[in-house]
């Protein structure tokens, strides 16, 4: 592909202006085309070929998922007869909610605090944000599991304990989730410009409200991308939950993960999938400014 | 009085990152290097040694080392291919790669036993073409494409994002200097893509060394990585001591990859804080 161009190339001169190669050798260029068209539409096939198998079988009216038995559309319904998969619905969306929540007003306060710190503290910090994004997921679930073990040994002595559950899983997700929205909001703050506030501050506006009125609205879409990648994040986690959840508490993860050995209930597929459209239908409405931001903030550049 | 504002907003984070994230770190540290009774060994770091373990933790490491190969030589065409492209393109087809993301993770690794098995959705549309099946269900091979599959957009993103940040007049100098396109993108465009490929490499690397799910699920409990090893200490096993004392020689591995990227990128560390 590189090499097309290698022979009949013309000799170098001073004057020549910058040349457009993908206009000169056209033939080439029609043949990468092709190339690069029928390589994008494996790797889509690739990536969309489970999600499609997915799809299919929530649509099977069969309870294994290994034959076809027929379309039906009744694991929809069923599903909402469900207690358990409606509790493990509930408590994914609860932890959900609340962890991108918490951690997008600690990543906001943490962010303010450091745009304010000197270079070498702010570098400190920062590194401390990558731990838990380089870190493997199994160490920090199994950290986590630790200090709770711990903590709940050493209160025992004085007759409390801790309860693995809700909270210890609550507590997980806020600390993965922490780090993307200090990322996402860090961007935002550093553009503003601070004369602004300080103008507030000369015109006798206090802290808080030279903040709310003057910085917020400007930081807004890096806050409410750092909350949407954070609840992404915290809605698909399996490990982190996995190491810090009790016996009797669960989430889609956790529920599926227990039910793979005996055979996952199709209701699962039907959650699933309407989870699926629904995000992606919310996304087609709102996110359209916001898509690309929350995809960097993801890989943290 | 300012310094006390600042205390009021970063208190929080600072404690929260040192409760759940630091001290537990050390708590790993603590359980991995006593025993029970608290008293110091290296007796957990060492039960590494067994036969058993030690293919586990080869294994993954070849395993991982595979999918990172694979991910790279598959992911870093796709991002020159879309970075070719025009920048309302991008948007969309970059979405593309984020949409699969929002399907449980788990049913998505899970889909790929309907694929692959022996009569499985790949192995129906090979026998209508009459070509040659593919067994591989709960072998390595399996979990590689397990990893591959799930690891690529990892891989993509940072290398897709390197790219887009190279000026096009750099590149076009580079031609206009007689420069050929083997030579333009050898010279100028991979060296200046370097740090998307090192960010890449650790954030693929590192998840697929530590799985548990994709063996898990993929590998048909025939197949033991290290991250099961250590999963099933702390859960079934119920022996914290010995699971950190593993976990302990697991972030070794990870512990390298980290150094190795912040080595190269000395001044990713740099855009970070200007991010």
């Amino acid at each position: 592909m590189f090499f097309c161009d290698l022979t009949n190339r013309e000799p170098v001169t001073s004057l020549r202006i910058a040349r457009q190669p993908q206009i000169l050798d056209s033939e080439g260029f029609e043949l990468r085309k092709l190339l690069s068209r029928v390589y994008l539409i494996f790797i889509f096939i690739l990536l969309y070929a489970p999600i499609a198998v997915l799809i299919v079988l929530s649509f099977n009216n069969s309870r294994t998922r290994a034959k076809w038995g027929g379309f039906t559309m009744k694991w929809y319904v069923s599903m909402f007869q469900d207690e358990v998969v409606m509790a493990a619905l509930f408590n994914t969306l609860l932890v959900a909610v609340l962890s991108a929540l918490i951690a997008t007003v600690l990543g906001l306060m943490a962010s303010v605090s450091l745009l304010a710190m000197k270079r070498k503290a702010r570098n400190v910090i920062l590194s401390m944000l990558n731990i838990p994004m380089l870190n493997a997921e199994i160490v920090t679930g199994i950290s986590l599991m630790l200090i709770f073990i711990a903590v709940g040994q050493f209160l025992s002595r004085w007759g409390y304990m801790i309860e693995f559950g809700f909270g210890t899983v609550l507590i997980g997700h806020i600390t993965f989730n922490i780090p993307y929205t200090v990322l996402s909001i860090m961007p935002k703050l550093r553009q503003i410009n601070i004369s602004t506030y300080e103008a507030a501050l000369d015109l006798g506006a206090s802290r808080w409200l030279a903040f709310r009125k003057i910085i917020l609205p400007d930081i807004m879409p890096g806050v409410l991308s750092g909350f949407m990648l954070a609840f992404t994040l915290s809605l698909d986690d399996f490990v982190i939950t996995h190491f810090t959840k009790g016996p009797g508490f669960d989430t889609l993860s956790t529920k599926i993960y227990t039910e793979v050995r005996k055979g996952i209930k199709p209701e699962m597929y039907a959650l699933s999938t309407l989870l699926f459209v629904s995000v992606l239908v919310l996304l087609l409405i709102f996110g359209r400014g916001n898509r690309k931001k929350s995809m960097t903030g993801l890989v943290r550049i | 009085m300012k310094k006390k504002m600042r205390f009021w907003l970063d208190g929080p984070y600072l404690i929260w990152t040192a409760a759940f994230i630091i001290i537990p770190l050390l708590m790993i540290v603590y359980y991995g290097l006593t025993d029970k009774n608290g008293a110091f060994t290296f007796h957990n770091v060492m039960e590494m040694g067994t036969p058993e373990r030690l293919k586990a933790l080869v294994l993954s490491l070849l395993l991982s080392l595979l999918a990172t190969a694979i991910c790279l030589l598959m992911a870093y065409p796709l991002a020159l291919i879309l970075n070719k492209m025009k920048t309302g393109a991008t948007g969309f087809i970059t979405t593309i790669f984020i949409i699969p993301m929002w399907m449980n993770s788990l049913l998505r690794i899970l889909a790929w036993q309907t694929l692959l098995e022996r009569n499985g959705v790949i192995n129906q549309f090979l026998g209508m073409l009459h070509l040659p099946k593919l067994y591989i269900i709960n072998t390595p091979y399996a979990i590689a494409l397990g990893m591959i599959y799930d690891f690529l957009p990892f891989m993509l993103l940072p290398i897709y994002n390197a790219l887009q940040k190279i000026d096009v007049n750099v590149v076009n100098a580079a031609y206009d200097l007689g420069a050929n396109r083997f030579q333009t993108f050898w010279k100028v465009i991979f060296p200046l893509s370097l740090p998307g490929v090192i960010s890449g490499i650790t954030m693929v690397f590192v998840p697929a060394l530590t799985t548990f799910v994709i063996s898990d699920f993929l590998g048909g409990s025939k197949v033991l990585l290290i991250g099961n090893v250590i999963e099933q200490q702390f859960t079934q096993v119920g022996n914290w001591n010995v699971g950190s004392g593993l976990s302990l020689v697991l972030m070794i591995f990870i512990l390298i990859s980290m150094a190795i990227m912040q080595h190269y990128d000395k001044d990713m560390g740099e855009e970070t804080t200007s991010l």
